[in-house]
């Protein structure tokens, strides 16, 4: 049995994960929580939000996500790959800036506009 | 030696005074000699004038009852006292003469307070008064009702320490003196005619030399001869609270002394603070400039006993500053014994910064008693003007910003300083290269939020102005890098 | 120029509270900001955690921002940027300056108040030591990291393990950092729990609670610091010192109201707050001032700032309309045990409204436990259960006109534990 706080929202729920018996969950407000609390255990992942270079705008840095959680083993080679990116203006909010990075499914994606 | 030489290739200049320190004593004595026909010169090691004791004392201008009567100290406080108000209105400097009150908190303090009282009168102080515990309350409600007496000085003020000192030396450099920042003295030879000074920017060959040089003061006397007095540095720590606290006291509120020690102040600041201290604990050097718990609970609970609804969570702000107490009593104002054509103005404790003007006044003396040949500019532009946006009318503020939008944008939120006085104090006549030298010369920082807002944009206006990379730039003296390297790989560091 | 709304502040709370006016009629407003955008903090806060009660989905700082800032852009409502009130004046006169448009005077008919708040810095809680460079508030670290693109240190003590020391903790360390301890002087976290485990937790860095930075060292640049455990009186226990050779601080003790035009206004103030006392639509004192967000009491969750700013939006649409409710009754909220303060603090009893929503926060961590509303008369007019309470948690409850009705004199909202 193991005792987890859920980050999945602001609540943090405290959750019990049993891992000998399918790692059900309890203590879950809701069904994602039923999710993180598996996962956290099997294969935890985190959404991972950072900066990288913005050229050609007054703003020098573009704050981006991970559009999904990441493996957590991957975070840090996330961030060394966000390093090497720059994003060029004009960019929209959402506009993805790496596509499925690292072996994954994630996308890098602006999280906010980068005008001229 | 009043005439300049440059004897060409190899030769240095010669100077006729150079002055060691532009602290308030230095910058003090720069700007009356910059009224003279001389080369002078003013050695300061750190990368910006007032860093050491002028940039972190009580900020009093003191009546004078205090020092013994027939002391330099007695002569030259009172004097000084008398200048500070023309002078800081010639250089607009912030003054305010609020008067000051020594405060009896029991009959035992009593006849301290005629003590004062008659030292003070024989040291020619105008205007004093003693009270009683009532009408002292009446003119301060905020007094412990254990206040049965007050010495009021009518004269006493306060003042922006330095603000001053570094309008004097603005106005000295403007008026042809030479300022040499970074510039640590490391060693003085004496040539009989002339000083060789070795400094860490190199060597430099004066007639005169002028040791000003603060808590240093016994090291640089040892560099010509046997050390004349010793040091005993000893540090005074404060608190600055916030200006929702500044009119809980109209006058500075001093303390009898007890067995305990000096007792500690209560004042309004220039800036509408309060500040409360210091204590008086042996300094581990001369450069010791820490707060420690216990001294600022000493301060708490001393300062209490004169303002008990004191809250001291009310605070911005704590500093301590490091005053040269020396083996002497008085000021160290006279020439070397080992050398004489170096001046020493040392031992520049309390009350040195209201003594100050007069202190150089009197240097001046001492100096043409030393041979210095002392033969009045023609002209000399003694004046300063500044800005202070938040002061100025509806009228005067719309108009100022049509004249330079810049005076529009403000940078400095809690002390409403706008970027056209940031970018005048980067282009005055000594430019400050830090966070902090702005904050001395335009105000940006020493509000509220202490630069929490305001930092990453005075930076970016120093970078600019000065064309400088955004990390070089110090909070304060040099080595204190704010910015350790850019994210993302940078190239900048 | 005249507006007959103006919004001080383009932050969320000011964002929320335009767009609410507009929606509501009000044709003539425009929003007061000092930086050079829309957005407020919510641009240096690139984290996620944000807009999952408001837009159920989870969005990061700018994204938040982005889309009131959109919506916004459909309006007519006009923006000042760059520009700084100086002063608001009884009569509802906004002073601004700006290089652009230089000494402004704006006489509205409703003022919305949105400034949001500043750091508690080092000197509130007078930290001994020297005073190298390298202390920071974690706020003015933040921007630094993540609008201007520095590292502000590369060995980190935070010192608060409030949200914003939390988030900024996992921030330093993604950039490259070693952040080697978080310190807390409280025996809890003050920041919400999902934040240690993953902005702590997840990178191994200790929590250290009921101790505090009692010595700061270092002559240019901060060297190390010296932590100590500490009493319930919050004074160091001497022998527990720990010392860590650090190079910066981050300092997350708090955030306090910025409310120097109110005060100079005249607006009443609640010292518990540090904030303006307002009405349930967030009116203050001063008739046709509206408070939002921020500069009322510190939030934890954005959502809550735009509900309130909109309530605060539509009040002062309704203000500029001419449909400001004449001399009513007035039902003044207290808090009772354990409960440090209540927004709104009163309630114009005799306005069109069906439900209140209260909010307040608690004194203490409670586990499960009733907040219990009762009258002057002493009687309990509701009760509602709760598994945990804690002071960083801010709390809401929507009360009913019915329960407002019932209600003899004021009401007092009260923590009861459960027996332990």
């Amino acid at each position: 049995m193991k005792e987890l706080i859920c980050i999945t929202c602001p609540r943090g729920c405290h959750l019990t994960v049993d891992e000998a018996h399918d790692y059900a969950v309890t203590g879950n407000a809701c069904p994602r929580g039923a999710e993180y609390g598996r996962n956290e255990l099997l294969h935890p992942v985190r959404t991972v939000t950072s900066t990288v270079r913005a050229e050609g705008s007054a703003i020098r840095r573009l704050p981006v996500k991970t559009d999904r959680p990441l493996p957590k083993e991957k975070i840090f080679d996330c961030i060394a790959l966000l390093n090497t990116i720059t994003a060029h203006a004009p960019v929209n909010c959402g506009a993805v800036l790496a596509a499925k990075i690292l072996g994954t499914d994630v996308n890098i994606v602006a999280t906010r506009a980068l005008p001229l | 030696m009043f005439w300049l030489f440059y004897f060409g290739k190899g030769q240095k200049t010669m100077y006729d005074v150079t002055i060691i320190g532009c602290g308030i004593a230095g910058a003090s004595l720069a700007y009356q000699l910059s009224q003279y026909d001389l080369r002078v010169l003013v050695l300061e090691r750190e990368n910006d004038v007032s860093m050491g004791t002028t940039k972190a004392n009580s900020a009093i201008v003191h009546a004078g009852y205090d020092p013994e009567y027939g002391t330099l100290m007695a002569k030259l406080n009172v004097r000084g006292a008398e200048m500070m108000e023309p002078l800081c209105r010639a250089l607009s400097v912030e003054y305010r003469r609020t008067g000051s009150f020594v405060i009896a908190l029991n009959e035992t303090d009593l006849p301290h307070l005629q003590k004062l009282y008659k030292n003070g009168v024989k040291n020619g102080v105008p205007g004093l008064r003693l009270l009683s515990g009532e009408e002292a309350r009446a003119m301060e409600p905020h007094l412990a009702d254990t206040v049965c007496g007050a010495l009021l000085a009518p004269s006493a003020g306060i003042v922006d320490p330095w603000g001053l000192c570094i309008a004097e030396a603005e106005v000295a450099v403007r008026n042809g003196v030479e300022l040499r920042l970074r510039s640590e003295v490391r060693g003085v030879e004496d040539h009989g005619g002339r000083y060789v000074v070795h400094t860490s920017s190199g060597d430099v060959e004066t007639a005169y030399l002028v040791n000003c040089s603060g808590t240093h003061g016994h090291e640089i006397s040892a560099m010509v001869g046997p050390r004349e007095w010793d040091a005993h540095p000893s540090r005074g720590e404060y608190y600055l609270l916030d200006k929702s606290s500044g009119g809980l006291v109209q006058h500075v509120i001093f303390q009898c002394p007890t067995v305990r020690g000096k007792g500690v102040l209560v004042s309004p600041t220039v800036h509408g603070n309060l500040i409360v201290g210091p204590n008086a604990q042996d300094a581990d050097d001369a450069d010791d400039r820490k707060t420690t718990l216990s001294g600022l609970d000493e301060v708490a609970d001393s300062s209490r006993r004169s303002v008990p609804c004191l809250d001291l969570r009310q605070s911005i702000r704590n500093f301590a500053g490091v005053r040269a107490v020396t083996s002497e009593s008085d000021f160290i104002l006279r020439p070397s014994a080992s050398s004489p054509r170096l001046l020493h103005i040392c031992g520049i404790k309390s009350p040195g910064l209201t003594a100050a003007p007069a202190i150089a006044e009197y240097a001046l003396e001492l100096l043409g008693g030393m041979g210095l040949t002392l033969c009045r500019k023609s002209s000399w532009d003694g004046g300063r003007e500044r800005i202070c946006f938040r002061k100025l009318s509806e009228t005067e503020k719309a108009e100022l910003i049509r004249r330079d939008p810049r005076y529009g944008r403000v940078i400095c939120r809690c002390e409403t300083i706008t970027e056209g006085e940031i970018v005048a104090a980067i282009h005055s006549p000594i430019p400050p290269c830090s966070i902090d030298g702005i904050k001395r010369r335009a105000g940006a920082g020493m509000g509220r939020c202490q630069g929490g807002f305001c930092g990453p944009r005075v930076l970016e206006l120093l970078a600019r102005e000065l064309g400088s990379n955004p990390m070089q730039i110090p909070q304060d003296g040099d080595g204190t890098r704010l910015l350790i390297e850019e994210t993302k790989g940078g190239d900048r560091k | 120029m005249n507006y007959d709304l103006v919004v001080i502040g383009g932050g969320p709370a000011g964002l929320a509270a335009a767009n609410a006016a507009w929606e509501d009629g009000c044709r003539s407003i425009c929003i007061v900001e000092r930086d050079r955008e829309l957005g407020g903090i919510l641009n240096q806060c690139i984290h996620n955690g944000f807009g999952l009660h408001y837009f159920k989905e989870e969005l990061t700082g700018p994204e938040y921002a982005g889309r009131f800032v959109e919506k916004l852009r459909a309006t007519g409502v006009a923006v000042r940027l760059d520009a700084m009130v100086l002063d608001i004046t009884r009569d509802r006169q906004v002073h601004i300056v700006s290089s652009g448009s230089g000494y402004e005077v704006l006489e509205a008919r409703a003022v919305v108040l949105a400034m949001g708040c500043r750091e508690r810095t080092r000197g509130a809680i007078a930290i001994p030591g020297t005073r190298p460079a390298g202390v920071f508030t974690a706020g003015t670290a933040q921007r630094y990291l993540n609008i201007e693109g520095y590292m502000v240190g590369k060995r980190v003590v935070i010192l608060g393990s409030g949200d914003i020391g939390l988030i900024m903790a996992r921030r330093m360390t993604l950039e490259g950092a070693k952040v080697l301890a978080c310190v807390e002087v409280l025996p809890y976290s003050g920041g919400l729990t999902r934040n240690i485990v993953q902005c702590l937790n997840d990178f191994d860095i200790p929590l250290y609670l009921s101790h505090t930075i009692t010595d700061i060292q270092g002559r240019n640049r901060v060297e190390r610091v010296v932590v100590s455990q500490v009493g319930s009186d919050r004074r160091p226990i001497p022998g527990t010192e720990m010392t860590f050779d650090c190079d910066t601080v981050l300092l997350s003790v708090g955030l306090i109201p910025e409310n120097e035009l109110s005060r100079a206004a005249g607006i009443v103030m609640d010292p518990r707050t540090n904030g303006p006392v307002v009405y349930e639509n967030m009116e203050t004192s001063l008739p046709g001032v509206f408070a939002c967000g921020n500069v009322v009491h510190v939030h934890d969750l954005v959502d809550f700032v735009t509900a309130e700013a909109t309530r605060a939006g539509k009040a002062a649409a309704a203000c500029c309309a001419g449909t400001h409710p004449a001399e009513q009754r007035v039902l003044p909220l207290q808090g009772g045990n354990l409960v440090g303060y209540t927004v709104p603090q009163h309630i114009h009893l005799d306005a069109d409204f069906s439900v209140v929503e209260l909010f307040f926060r608690v004194r203490a961590v409670c586990g499960a436990s009733r907040i219990v509303l009762t009258d002057e008369t002493g009687a309990q007019l509701a009760a509602f259960p709760r598994q945990r309470l804690a002071p960083g948690e801010m709390e809401n409850l929507r009360l009913s006109r019915a329960l407002l009705d019932r209600a003899q004199g004021s009401v007092t909202v009260s923590i009861e534990e459960a027996a332990k």
